[in-house]
Formats: structure tokens, sequence, C-alpha cells
């Protein structure tokens, strides 16, 4: 939501996605796709389903490799070193330490069944050794506190309903203190009552200026906290800008067909 | 109106206390009160079917007991006798370790099996293979004859110096070969179970543990293990209760289990039906003691999976004893309504 014109001149870019390209298969996802997204910013990338607009969050933290292009994160390239000028593959725990400083939000929230919602927040803290099982809890506590859900501590995510468990994601990419939280379609699991309160909590996370990434098709949200709308379509980002050119004045054919159909 | 026995299968309401009898015409206070009451349908059919059923029970339990030849007075005899008992202790004490020995190697095929690296997974699915295609009886045999192939065994470097050479014969005694000959072959199975417990947890699951930067081998033991604990307990329990009855067939090797022991005694006094009896009726008692352990280990791992557990049968027990008993005080207590 904040300008951040001199401030992100100082700062390295909080998202760098160089060239990247990625197939399933013989099918081309994402052709050549190149981004740069400022540290407090708000992006959100949109597209018909199909796009590769997940796929491209997936890339972001490395749970799905780029077969050419690489993507850095507060300046760092991701999954790969540079050793003189070529990259190379990272190894597996360098990688999870990466991915622990990047938060992911899933569509279908993926929390851990088996575990109380205390527990949920506080496993990665802990397994990753940066807080002792204490600290983990009391920061757990907070953070539930903060997303709404301080009395529930104890249940289990299958006693909540979406909305709530989706809520538990948030406080549980939060409990690792992320510089990028990515969030993948984070209510499209939802009924159109909870979509609001999973809604309210990412627009405080974007008012808070921490640097998030959204896939979404909440239009109006998107409007609402982007500071960049990306519109992906076919693997090629044909279109970006701020929401008022974007989604009002877009040039591209592609985007005004997809926007009179959502609008 | 019918008897408790009537309308018993008559879903009380969710929300009525899980041991508060059905039967009880309108709570008072309960909407509806002055509505005409319902007079449950009588199940005549289900009835006379259930009455037949008892009728049949009842002569098989009679001609069992008033048949001589099972001579229970012998069954009772040598049912504790030590032969028999040191038999039963083999026989747990094989049950526990091939099935913890089993399932530690199982699990390791499994891990190797679901592997990226595809010599693993080969050697995986080749033992397993192996290990199935083959009765367990020539399996037995086989390393009861593992003399004959290999005479002696030495600890060393791979084709390098050895350090210390033992009789094959001398090392493996019967109980240590029925051990590691019951182990491959249960590890072979063990390892199928525990591969479909892994596949059953959804992918998600292990995407959103990496995301968060566990590690593979925590990943596997926090957060993939204890919930393809749900679907492999069940799995476990039925293999369990398999190697208890199976663990008999070492009987070929001389291994003394329960049932060597009571054979040996057969042998000598010719009373085969109630020493058999004797083996049976152990082999029902700790089978029995199993069953109900792991009903209480699969409650655990179903913590968290659904909304709320039904009660234990023994909760149920305290429950409805507990109703049965503030009744008796409502009718014995003067002036009670």
């Amino acid at each position: 939501m904040t300008t951040t014109g001199i401030a992100a001149a100082a700062r390295p870019p909080a998202v760098e996605v160089h060239g990247v390209h990625k197939w399933f298969g013989g099918r081309r996802v994402l052709d050549g796709v190149s981004l740069t997204v400022a540290p407090g910013t708000v992006t959100v990338i949109l597209g018909r389903s199909g796009s590769g607009k997940s796929t491209l969050l997936r890339v972001l933290n490395h749970l799905e490799k780029p077969e050419a292009g690489h993507v850095s994160i507060g300046g760092e390239p991701i999954g790969v070193r540079r050793q003189g000028n070529r990259l190379r593959e990272l190894r597996e725990s360098a990688i999870l330490a990466q991915r622990s400083r990047i938060g992911f939000v899933f569509q279908n929230f993926n929390l851990f069944p088996h575990l109380t919602l205390l527990d949920n927040v506080a496993a990665a803290p802990v397994a990753t050794g940066r807080l002792s099982r204490q600290q983990a809890q009391t920061l757990a506590r907070e953070l539930l506190t903060r997303v709404g859900l301080g009395d529930r501590t104890g249940a289990y995510p299958r006693q909540l309903s979406g909305g709530q468990q989706q809520r538990v994601a948030i406080a549980r990419a939060l409990a690792l203190r992320p510089g990028v939280i990515l969030f993948d379609e984070p209510t499209s699991a939802l009924d159109p009552e909870l979509v609001g309160e999973v809604l309210s909590v990412i627009r405080d996370l974007a008012t808070g200026g921490t640097t998030l990434v959204i896939v979404t098709h909440e239009i109006g949200f998107a409007r609402e906290v982007a500071d960049e709308i990306v519109f992906l379509h076919e693997g090629r980002i044909v279109e970006q800008g701020p929401p008022a050119r974007v989604l009002d004045r877009p040039e591209h054919p592609r985007t005004r067909e997809f926007l009179s159909r959502v609008l | 109106m019918a008897t408790p026995s009537d309308v018993s299968d008559v879903p009380a309401t969710p929300a009525a206390p899980a041991g508060s009898p059905p039967k009880r015409p309108g709570p008072p206070g309960a909407p509806g009160a002055d509505a005409p009451p319902v007079v449950p349908r009588r199940h005549v059919g289900r009835l006379l079917s259930a009455a037949a059923a008892l009728l049949v029970l009842a002569m098989v339990l009679v001609s069992v007991v008033r048949n001589e030849a099972f001579q229970w007075e012998v069954v009772g005899q040598y049912f504790t006798t030590s032969a028999v008992l040191d038999g039963l202790l083999l026989t747990l004490w094989l049950t526990g370790a091939v099935m913890v020995l089993g399932f530690l190697l199982g699990t390791l095929l499994a891990v190797m099996r679901l592997s990226a690296n595809p010599v693993l997974r080969t050697l995986s699915w080749g033992y397993v293979w192996i290990f199935r295609s083959t009765p367990l009886l020539v399996q037995l045999l086989f390393w009861f004859n593992i003399g004959a192939l290999y005479p002696t065994l030495a600890l060393g470097l791979p084709y390098g110096p050895r350090l210390f050479t033992v009789q094959t014969v001398n090392l493996l005694g019967p109980t240590l070969t029925a051990v590691i000959g019951l182990t491959l072959h249960e590890s072979a199975y063990a390892a199928e179970v525990v591969r479909g417990g892994i596949l059953s947890v959804d992918p998600g699951q292990t995407e959103a543990a990496q995301a968060l930067g566990l590690s593979r081998s925590r990943t596997l033991r926090r957060i993939v293990v204890p919930q393809a604990m749900r679907s492999i307990v069940p799995t476990a329990g039925n293999m369990l209760i398999g190697t208890l009855k199976g663990t008999s067939i070492v009987s070929v090797l001389a291994v003394h289990d329960l049932l060597y022991s009571v054979q040996l005694v057969y042998n000598q006094n010719y009373r085969v039906i109630p020493l058999l009896m004797v083996a049976t009726l152990w082999y029902i008692a700790v089978t029995t003691v199993l069953s109900a352990g792991q009903y209480h280990v699969e409650r655990y791992y179903a913590r968290g999976t659904s909304r709320g557990l039904p009660p234990t049968p023994l909760q149920r027990l305290r429950v409805r004893l507990t109703g049965l008993r503030a009744r008796l005080h409502a009718v014995t207590a003067p002036g009670g309504r």
C-alpha cells in the first residue's frame, strides 16, 4: 500500500524473476517470465485458470524448479548459488533454509490435521531451530490472537471452518517472520461468506508493510490492496501496472476479455 | 408399550447424552410434548431370527461341553503347566521380535521404494517381490539349511582380511533361525503396508512442510508418518494377529513354541484333542488382548481427524451403569417419581 520511491532504490527488490521457463511434460507453463517486486508492496497476479499463476508462485519458493531462468528473493538467488558465471544447484538443507524465509499460504490450507492449532503454528520455528519450544508457543499464541483465534489454540484444524483454517495457515506462515508472503488463491476453497474474514487478515498484512504476492480471483480485493497488478496469459506477462490502469483501462485484448468476464 | 429391546435401534436424538435410555416418552419440557406418541414398529422377523440363531448356538455349546472326547479336565490340568507356559512365552517373544524387526526393516524398504533414487527403488521392489513370491515354510526350511549353503560366516572387510569366522550351525540355533526367517518374510508385507500408509497422506502435507523449511526426515517423522499411522494401524494389527498364529509354523523347525510344546506332550500321552484345545484357548486369549489394544491405538492416531470420537465400549458401559443406578435409585427412593 505504501509508495516506496526512495526506500526501494536503497534496498534490493523483494522478489526478482529472471526469464523463468517451466514445462510440465511437453506443456509449456511459464514462458520467459520476468518480474520485479519492490519491498513492502502488494502484487496481485491475475489470469485465467491454466495461465501459470500458481506455477509462478510455486517457482518463487522453489516448490517447482524452473527449467530455465532463476528467482531472487531479497537479492539472494533461490535454489541456486552463483559460481563464476554459472548457477549451481544448492543442497537440500540450504534450499529449506531459504524457503523458511518465504511464507506460503495454500489454496487448501494444508494445515497438519494431527496437530493442534498451537502446534501447527509453533512447529516450523522449532523445527528450523530458530526458537525454543516455549518461545515458539508464546509466538504462536500471539499470532493466533492476531488472526482472531486466540481462544482456540488447543483445537484441531478439522474442528474449524474453512475461513478459520485459512487464518491459522496465515498465522503459521507468519511464525517464521518471512520477508515475503506468497498467497496461492487463499479464498478459492472457501464459502462466499467466509472470504471476508480471510481477506481482512491479508489486508492488515498489506497495510503493515509486508511484501505480498497474491494469486486471486477477487478483483475487488485486488483493486483495494494491490500496488501492482500482473496479468498472466499462457505463461507470459501480457500486462502489468497499477490497478487503476490495468483494471480500468486495460490495453491488452486478453486482459480486457478476462476482466469483462469476471467483473 | 414395547419392550426396551424393541426400540433400541430407534436412533436417540443426537443431542441426548450417550447413556440416557432411548425410551422415555416425552422428556419433560421437550417440544411437542402434547403431540400424540409414536408407537414403535414391532420387528417380528428380527425376533424370530435371533431366537433361531441363539438356539443353534446353545446346541453347539452344549455339544462341545458335554462331549467327553474334549476331556475338559485334561485341558484344565495342562492349561498352566510350565511346559505350556514356556511355549506360550516363546510364541509371544517370537511374535514381538518378528513384528518389531519386520516393521523396522519394512519401513526402511518402504522409504527406499518411495525415494528418488532408482537403484534403491528397484532393490526394494525386488526384495518384496522375492519374499512375497515364496511360501513362508519354504523360506524357513531354506534358512534352517543355510549351513549347507554357507558353512562358515566371517566378519571382515569386503574382499579383504577376515577378522572373525564362525561355523554357521553354531551361530544360528533354531530360534534365531526362526526369528530371521519370519522377520524377512514379515518385512516384505510390512513394507507394502507402510508404503500404502505413506501414500494415503495428502501430498499437500509434504508440500506445506517443505514450504515451512522442515527437513525431509523431520517431515516424514513428524508430519507424514503420524498421519499414515491411521491407515497402517488396522492392517498392522491384522498382521500382528496373523504373525502370532503364523509363528506356529516354526514347530516344524523343532522350535519350542506354544504349538510344539503341546505336541511334545501329546506325543507322549496321546491326549491330542485336549492338548490342541489348550493351545487354541491360549491363542484366542492373546488375540483378544491384542484386538483390544489395537482398538485403543487406533483411537490414539485418530485424534484431530474428526470433530469428536465416539465413546469406547468401557466408557459406554460406565455411562450406562450410572444411568441404571440413577433409575434404580429413583425407583427405590421413597416418594420417587
